[in-house]
């Protein structure tokens, strides 16, 4: 591979290589930053004296006799009750992607093996759809979901969340089923099986790949959505992204910044899991549909 | 597959997209041309020992009886797409004939919330797409070149500002580019200015809504792009090495070539997506200097104490206009590809 010619300059090499940890720095610097300072209290961590304060901790130490401190995490999770956002949060995600999945999964399926002229007309209306901003939408469903006493509940949320992910994974989904042969379940329809027993015998056995890896952008989806929660939750029903938005008001005057901070780092963690554990799923969903064009 | 079949195995996915996606959009609509009801006044006559005067107060009940009687409120036809904080004609109309310049023309419309949230957004979604391809394409190119084995971890720590929820990642800037965060802070030193702060200047502050942008998008058109580079055939780049290219060269005519659909689909995506730009600003704290379209609708029905549904479907039936003339290009040309296939 490495052949003489192949052989790049010097100077090229240095090039991209800083152009390379530039980036790295700039796309992680700030995580670190803020996991790091989370530990610290608000004086260290926004130091107008000195930046490095916030690296040993100077006025940690002297307020609260150590170089680290949880007490940013214990006046979120435990002061401010974060721990109800994040189990509303993992109620509204859990279900979210169930339900599109299952749904995205049938229609998906049957989009990819009708040849009809519907089909791909269905396919256009689900791309507009996905283009459309949320929160336009949400402001159609807020005055008859207050008439109607739907406001507020989590279980309206987890409908709404799941018909906005339905057009991307349609077209997720779809892509995916196009690669499963038709040879498979046409057989087995030969063989006398209803079109449901196919889809049952056949084509689930093989298609949980597709289905994480949609399942992960569904997830992303709930998890991170804002629009949605911040308009149709109730107080006392929000998940963790509104809340830590209505934080920010109260935190501030109160000059308890480092509890918005440890909320922000606690509902960062599950993503960076997510991205250790998923990430050849993560790359192969990004590139699903722009690769084969 | 049987119409019948087809119809089955779709039904529960279309019933979801219709009924809340393509029903809001009515609603919406109907929305729009309502306005909230007036107050209800009565006249109410106060006696003194000395005298007694009338005077004109807020009949509570009746308004609340009214807005739970007509909660749409009452018709107002086009009124509110005309009004000041929408379209604003007779506004525009007036800075037009009283403005000497363009210049001066586009300062005035500066101060219509609606041009303003337009103006941002469109600032932002052409600024944030080609600077988002652009260091996409870089990144690519140089993890391509990286060894194998540290490969894995570059992409693990590239997906990071894509992967984190916007608003999240938007915090975590804001609070380093805060006065009293370290890069703020930093700046304050460097040009020596105590009272430098990036939110109180309208053209930094869209800088640095911008910076974010590119920050949390840059990973996905380097993922897209990285998969292309894979796909690029060895034998092609090493016909145009044999034939006395350049590095660049091959860069240019080999590899770029191979990426113009990615490049095609990177920016449908950035399109969409950067149109809609919203939680950032609620972020970076940044409504008083830059306001979003998407921003201006949440406005509407969180902000205040009463929710202006008429003038959030208005605005909002205004963004679907925009996102549809953005998608017009994609639609026609899908359009006359399927076409061509049945033909």
């Amino acid at each position: 591979m490495a052949s003489v010619a192949q052989r790049r300059s010097p100077g090229l090499i240095f090039f991209s290589t800083a152009l390379i940890v530039f980036w790295l720095m700039i796309a992680t610097g700030p995580f670190i930053w803020t996991v790091w300072g989370s530990f610290k209290v608000q004086g260290d961590f926004f130091s107008k004296t000195d930046w490095r304060y916030a690296l040993y901790g100077v006025r940690t130490i002297t307020e609260t006799g150590d170089a680290f401190t949880g007490n940013g995490y214990f006046g979120a999770w435990i002061q401010q009750e974060f721990w109800r956002n994040a189990f509303n949060t993992v109620i509204v995600v859990t279900f979210t992607v169930i339900i599109s999945l299952t749904m995205g999964t049938l229609g998906g399926y049957a989009l990819a093996r009708s040849g009809f002229r519907y089909a791909f007309w269905l396919l256009m209306a689900a791309l507009v759809f996905r283009a459309m901003p949320h929160i336009t939408l949400v402001s159609g469903y807020l005055l008859p979901f207050f008439e109607w006493n739907l406001w507020g509940h989590l279980p309206t949320t987890i409908i709404v969340l799941v018909a906005i992910n339905q057009p991307f994974t349609l077209w997720m989904l779809h892509s995916f089923f196009l690669n499963i042969p038709k040879d498979m379940d046409e057989s087995a329809l030969v063989d006398g099986c209803t079109r449901l027993q196919a889809f049952r015998h056949v084509i689930i056995p093989v298609m949980w790949p597709g289905v994480i890896t949609t399942g992960l952008f569904s997830f992303l989806l709930a998890y991170n959505d804002f629009a949605v929660t911040s308009v149709l939750l109730s107080q006392e029903n929000q998940t963790m992204v509104p809340k830590i938005a209505s934080f920010l008001g109260t935190v501030r005057q109160q000059g308890q910044v480092m509890f918005a901070v440890a909320a922000v780092v606690s509902a960062m963690v599950p993503l960076f899991f997510l991205v250790l554990f998923f990430q050849r799923q993560i790359v192969s969903g990004l590139t699903t549909g722009a690769v084969k064009g | 597959m049987k119409h019948k079949t087809f119809f089955w195995f779709i039904l529960p996915s279309l019933a979801a997209m219709l009924l809340f996606i393509a029903m809001p959009l009515v609603s919406v609509a109907i929305q729009s041309l309502f306005v909230e009801h007036d107050q209800v006044l009565i006249e109410v006559e106060n006696c003194t020992p000395f005298k007694c005067e009338s005077s004109v107060a807020v009949d509570q009940e009746a308004t609340a009886a009214l807005r739970e009687e007509r909660p749409l409120g009452q018709f107002n036809a086009l009124g509110t797409y005309t009004n000041r904080s929408h379209l604003a004609f007779a506004e525009v109309r007036e800075a037009w004939n009283a403005s000497g310049s363009l210049y001066d023309f586009g300062a005035q419309l500066m101060n219509l919330p609606f041009y303003k949230a337009l103006a941002f957004t469109i600032t932002y979604t052409a600024v944030v797409t080609p600077f988002v391809i652009v260091l996409g394409l870089a990144i690519a190119l140089g993890v391509n070149a990286l060894p194998q084995l540290v490969k894995g971890p570059t992409i693990f720590c590239s997906l990071l500002p894509m992967i984190v929820t916007p608003l999240i990642g938007s915090l975590i800037l804001f609070w380093m580019v805060d006065a009293d965060g370290i890069l703020g802070a930093a700046l304050q030193r460097i040009f020596d200015d105590d009272q430098l702060s990036l939110k109180a200047s309208h053209s930094l502050t869209w800088i640095m809504l911008i910076v974010y942008g590119i920050w949390h998008s840059a990973p996905f058109s380097f993922i897209v792009f990285y998969a292309g580079l894979q796909t690029v055939p060895q034998e092609t780049l090493e016909a145009a090495q044999i034939d006395g290219a350049t590095r660049w060269q091959r860069v240019r005519y080999v590899v770029v070539p191979y990426m113009t659909p990615l490049v095609v689909f990177i920016t449908l995506m950035q399109l969409m997506d950067n149109f809609r730009v919203f939680e950032p600003i609620v972020g970076f704290s940044a409504s008083a200097k830059a306001t979003s379209l998407s921003w201006i609708i949440f406005n509407d029905l969180r902000g205040g104490d009463i929710q202006l549904f008429g003038s959030a479907a208005a605005t909002s039936l205004l963004t679907i206009l925009g996102v549809v003339v953005l998608l017009m290009p994609v639609l026609i040309r899908t359009w006359q590809e399927f076409g061509r296939k049945v033909v």
